[in-house]
């Protein structure tokens, strides 16, 4: 599964024009950015947490959710991204989807695909669709994380290799 | 809403002067100057009038001066004509590492599909590059050095007359290396003499100086060995051949005219709105840098970076308030990459995906810094407040 999500040109924008300007729900995430967490967390706050990306890359998101254990459906999610509109737009809209319906369940979320969010920024300008498989990676480090926390190994995911697209010149 | 348009840089607006003195060109003076008839000896008047008055600014003679599409043409007419027609002698070229686009790529397709052998200076942290520097990287075999005058991005001022001066003195009786100058942001500020530069090739861009988009001028000085990168017709010199942009080339003149008039009182003007925009910034906004010298940089340039948000999303932000800024080239704001003139300053990539350019001109009001200074702050709190990352200053 995580070969698969690796073959970026595999990942395709509706918005297949050149076109700078963003989608109308981009732009409303991007200026009005749901759920984003504000202090930082208490220790044992969030079941798990999800990083990825840097500051040299350009692109940083960092990711926190709460789990039903019960259900194994994520309760609570919230993000801090650094990063260009798109990026930031993507994790708002990743918050939304994981948190409606009651929640997405732990096994939907791992197997969540950067297509899946850019279809619902009704989608992103064909340069930009790095920043939102960003989104997808946190959330499933998140998961990692509460699946290793609660000691079933055998439930995470193998790690993945972050895209930078600066590798070359910035050694980070 | 209030609208600030703060990235005179990328483009300005036409002067109304300079389309008044296009109109007749675009309409009923329509001639081909190459035409044996009266429109056609109108329209060559008007074009030899044109390049008159942008001789006399330069100090230059009528025909050294070539009108071209713009500063990208200017400057691939002026690296690969001259790399051309002197490669006999050698094939070492020397540049810096934050030239505009237009250069550095031209320079960098010599190197890699032709054999050139180039040098890429690094500016020191404030943004600036010395004469002893480009001496010091001189070989027996080099035969272009290009230099821009003025960072289109930071708005540092190289020191052109200086390194003209050495080299002038380093060639002696022989005709190279040739010394080519992006002067693209400088006319509406700098003194632009070639005599005073000590430049064999000069680029200058309309668009940028409140003339047509779409013209520019490339200066050649008599004996500087050149060669033509379009074919055709026979028009100025078979250098620049295609029939001539009459309205784009009288527009290109009086833009220069008034450029020049005007730019010892803009440029005080610009220099104190300019300081009271960086400082007020940087008084309102902690963790902010000042990219490029503090004060040997272009009257109207500020370039920042606001360190742990990224440059594009506050663009935006901006956008949103009717504040019209840059991240930094607009040629290269297509791209992910963070600014090559930043980085070639020794700043690291974080900081780089931060800055922010502000290019004012001839409308900019202290209004208008006010009204900057006054909503950009709760911006950048905004960015930071969801922002994972907090580097130290």
């Amino acid at each position: 599964m995580a070969d698969e999500e690796q073959k970026l040109t595999d990942v395709e924008s509706p918005d297949q024009a050149q076109s700078w300007f963003y989608s109308e729900t981009v732009k409303d995430h991007f200026f009005n950015p749901r759920n984003f967490l504000k202090a930082d967390p208490k220790e044992g706050e969030y079941d798990g947490e999800g990083q990825v990306g840097s500051p040299a890359c350009g692109d940083k998101m960092h990711v926190w959710i709460k789990v039903d254990p019960k259900g194994e459906k994520i309760t609570e999610f919230k993000w801090r991204t650094f990063g260009c509109a798109s990026a930031i737009a993507a994790t708002s809209m990743l918050s939304e989807m994981v948190m409606e319906k009651g929640g997405m369940s732990l096994d939907k979320a791992q197997k969540l695909k950067p297509q899946d969010i850019i279809e619902r920024l009704s989608g992103l300008p064909a340069r930009k669709i790095h920043c939102s498989v960003l989104g997808d990676q946190a959330l499933r480090a998140a998961v990692n994380d509460y699946y290793e926390r609660q000691g079933k190994n055998d439930k995470i995911t193998p790690k993945e290799q972050f895209f930078c697209p600066f590798k070359d010149q910035c050694n980070k | 809403m209030k609208e600030v348009y703060l990235d005179h840089a990328a483009t300005s607006p036409l002067d109304l002067q300079v389309f008044e003195a296009m109109k007749p060109y675009l309409t009923e003076d329509f001639g081909n100057p190459s035409s044996f008839h009266t429109p056609g000896k109108k329209g060559k008047d008007a074009m030899d009038q044109a390049r008159e008055t942008v001789a006399k600014i330069l100090e230059a003679r009528a025909s050294e001066i070539i009108f071209t599409s713009g500063g990208t043409e200017s400057d691939n007419l002026a690296i690969l004509g001259a790399a051309w027609a002197n490669q006999d002698q050698g094939k070492h070229i020397i540049t810096t590492k934050f030239e505009h686009h237009a250069v550095l790529e031209t320079i960098q397709y010599l190197e890699r599909e032709q054999g050139f052998e180039v040098t890429y200076l690094t500016p020191d942290a404030d943004g600036l590059i010395t004469a002893e520097q480009v001496m010091a990287a001189m070989r027996p075999n080099t035969i272009l050095v290009s230099i821009m005058y003025a960072n289109n991005e930071i708005g540092t001022i190289l020191p052109i007359a200086e390194i003209g001066k050495a080299i002038v003195k380093l060639r002696g009786e022989k005709a190279r290396p040739v010394f080519h100058t992006d002067a693209c942001q400088a006319p509406e500020y700098l003194d632009l003499s070639v005599e005073k530069l000590h430049v064999d090739l000069m680029t200058l861009n309309g668009g940028k100086i409140y003339g047509p988009k779409g013209v520019g001028v490339l200066y050649i000085r008599k004996g500087t060995k050149i060669k033509p990168i379009m074919h055709g017709g026979h028009q100025q010199k078979g250098l620049r051949p295609g029939t001539e942009n009459v309205a784009g080339f009288v527009g290109m003149a009086k833009a220069l005219e008034i450029a020049q008039k005007n730019k010892q009182k803009e440029s005080a003007r610009l220099v104190k709105l300019r300081d009271q925009l960086m400082a007020g910034i940087q008084k309102r906004v902690p963790k902010t840098y000042i990219n490029g010298h503090a004060i040997k940089r272009l009257p109207n340039n500020v370039n920042l970076s606001f360190l742990d948000i990224e440059g594009e999303a506050l663009v935006l932000y901006l956008d949103a308030q009717g504040i019209y800024a840059s991240t930094g080239s607009a040629c290269t704001s297509a791209s992910l990459d963070p600014s090559h003139v930043i980085v070639a300053t020794g700043r690291p990539f974080e900081e780089a995906h931060g800055s922010l350019r502000f290019s004012l001109g001839r409308s900019t009001t202290e209004a208008d810094i006010n009204y900057v200074l006054e909503k950009l702050p709760p911006l950048v709190e905004k960015l930071r407040e969801i922002s994972p990352v907090n580097l130290s200053k």
